[in-house]
């Protein structure tokens, strides 16, 4: 579903990504790991286009087309999707009046609206203005309510578990369960999770883990596995570990 | 419509007025009062609370009116204000009776009918003990008429537990100059909520409201929301004057230059021990042609007031537009979206009826701003 071929990154001129290959299929989710300034939210930024990430080199297919250089608005259109880690504060426009507009773009009923905002315990935040003042769990639901009414094939997920309280993981387990469409048995959908404590795996299961380490996709494999050896041995260790296993792994399988 | 003003029947006019929240429909207004360049046409009452007609009529029918002239603003002032102390002066006489809720506006339309005319107007607007009095005041221009002056004094009297709400919205030319000249005395519990919103052409807007809050726990909220474009020169301000044990003050305003200059100002006055006021200046830049600047002022003359302020001018943050495209909206949207959600004030205390009013003649210019 989302290809990236040689994937190199820079913000304000300087390197963030060298050379980055992954291939995400229909029905998987992949967890990514790393190290702060890895580059993990610079990766996600660059598959949805923002324009302060200049892609310099490679090429990002996603369901066969080449999306290297659309807008924002038209890959969000095929059908990717994206939860911030920390999205702005936009004064005067109220989430509601938001989410109508992502339901109209993307033809959800408007009532799935209310019902998603119910499970997300956001129905009081519905009037207020985009992220203003919103806790650090509540914009992580905020993120999640949007994603839910844009139903997107491909979900991409920076941090959705961090600032997240113990009494409000479930609900955002859930729904990140319902977005990749992990309990059912045939999935259509797909994604990408960025998590740093790998918390969320508690929650929700992914199929296979990656290590993001100073810019490059450093080792592939079990996503539990790969967090356990963080645990371990830090992540320059883990990385140590994976490259003695299976060599400089740059293309993934 | 009302027969007196059966000129304003073109389809035209009508959506002038209608831009600045004259309805000319007895169902959606407590009163209606017309003037035509010096000419009132129309004013009447729809409800037994609020009394309105022309000011001429009004210093005949009551004595003690004369008391009221020049009492908040002074008639020395500036070459504008002596230039309305004229003989054929007119303008609207509005009062809310002793414990009198006038819910449902009363609108006031000042209309420019005559080219290069020199339309002078003097307002009193009294709020009498205990009541409570909405204003909508539309002032506009004949399509057409593309040249003239219209200088417009206001008085406003809040008296004691009074609520005096008055939104004053304009539609211009690109050669026509206003000089409005307001201020209001509000007594003790008193409350004044002044809005403006100008989006339209026009040549010069000059004007520094000022509320005098004298009473106790008396207070004071300034809104306006204010479009330069090419051509205009705005000089806009707001000032409250803080001399009352517990009084309060509020002032906000947002500005967007697009290609226009505009000067926006803000002016705070403690003069008493507990006072309260905050001044916000925000102002955003659409095109590189445009100007705006935020001259906040403060003045303390007593060590116990508490009076702060913020301003900040720019232009749309990037990383807000990318984030509305992310949420699949286009460019242009995310541009639209962000620009009426920087002119959405909300303004406490005001009534469902102003609120949509403002709503609806912001969206109206909108789709042409951008």
């Amino acid at each position: 579903m989302l290809r990236l071929v040689n994937l190199s990154v820079d913000v304000n001129t300087k390197r963030v990504l060298t050379n980055v290959s992954l291939y995400v299929r229909e029905g998987e989710t992949l967890a990514l790991f790393g190290p702060n300034g890895s580059g993990k939210s610079t990766l996600m930024n660059a598959i949805i286009g923002n324009p302060k990430y200049k892609i310099t080199e490679g090429r990002i297919i996603f369901k066969k087309h080449d999306i290297t250089r659309v807008p924002t608005d038209e890959r969000v259109k095929l059908g990717l999707g994206i939860a911030f880690q920390s999205p702005p504060a936009i004064s005067g426009i109220k989430l509601i009046d938001l989410l109508k507009k992502i339901a109209e773009i993307r033809g959800t009923e408007e009532e799935k609206i209310y019902e998603y905002a119910k499970k997300l315990k956001m129905e009081e935040h519905l009037e207020r203005e985009i992220n203003r003042g919103f806790s650090g769990g509540e914009m992580k639901r905020s993120e999640l309510l949007q994603l839910l009414v844009m139903n997107p094939d491909f979900v991409m997920l920076d941090e959705p578990d961090s600032g997240v309280d113990l009494e409000n993981i479930g609900i955002v387990g859930k729904a990140i369960r319902e977005l990749l469409e992990r309990d059912k048995k045939k999935r259509e959908k797909a994604g990408i999770i960025i998590t740093h404590t790998g918390h969320i795996l508690d929650y929700v299961d992914a199929d296979y883990g990656a290590i993001l380490y100073r810019g490059r996709i450093a080792c592939i494999g079990d996503p539990y596995e790969i967090l356990e050896d963080v645990r371990e041995f830090g992540y320059e260790g883990c990385v140590e570990k994976c490259l003695t296993k299976y060599g400089n792994l740059n293309l993934r399988r | 419509m009302p027969d007196e003003v059966r000129e304003f029947e073109s389809e035209e006019v009508r959506k002038r007025l209608e831009s600045v929240g004259i309805e000319l429909d007895p169902k959606e207004r407590s009163a209606t009062f017309v003037q035509v360049d010096q000419e009132v046409k129309l004013s009447k009452s729809f409800f037994e609370g609020v009394e309105v007609m022309s000011i001429k009529a009004a210093l005949e029918k009551y004595d003690w009116l004369e008391d009221y002239f020049w009492k908040a603003v002074r008639k020395d002032q500036d070459e504008f204000t002596r230039e309305a102390d004229s003989e054929d002066v007119n303008g609207y006489f509005i009062r809310a009776l002793p414990n009198a809720k006038v819910e449902i506006p009363v609108e006031a339309c000042l209309y420019l009918r005559t080219k290069g005319h020199k339309q002078r107007v003097h307002n009193i607007i009294i709020a009498e003990e205990n009541s409570e009095l909405n204003i909508i005041s539309g002032c506009t221009s004949h399509p057409g008429v593309m040249a003239g002056l219209h200088i417009g004094i206001s008085e406003f009297f809040v008296k004691r537990n009074a609520k005096l709400t008055f939104t004053m919205i304009h539609s211009w030319e690109s050669n026509i100059e206003v000089r409005p000249r307001s201020a209001a005395i509000v007594e003790e519990n008193g409350t004044f909520i002044s809005n403006y919103i100008l989006m339209n052409p026009v040549k010069l807007v000059q004007m520094y409201p000022t509320a005098y809050l004298n009473g106790k726990n008396s207070q004071a909220i300034f809104s306006s929301v204010i479009v330069g474009l090419e051509g205009a020169n705005i000089d806009v301000g707001s000032r409250a004057v803080l001399n009352a044990e517990n009084s309060k003050a509020e002032i906000v305003s947002r500005t967007i230059s697009r290609g226009g200059r505009i000067v926006a100002r803000g002016h705070l006055v403690g003069n008493v021990s507990g006072v309260k006021g905050h001044l916000e200046c925000r102002g955003l830049i659409l095109t590189e042609n445009g100007s705006i600047e935020a001259i906040p002022v403060l003045e303390a003359n007593h060590p116990d007031v508490d009076l702060s302020h913020e301003a900040a001018i720019g232009k749309i943050a990037e990383e807000e537009i990318f984030y509305l495209m992310s949420r699949g909206l286009s460019r242009d949207e995310a541009i639209s979206a962000i620009v009426r959600g920087f002119m959405e004030i909300e303004i406490k205390g005001l009534p469902e009826a102003l609120k949509r009013e403002i709503d609806k003649a912001i969206s109206l210019v909108e789709k042409e701003l951008l």
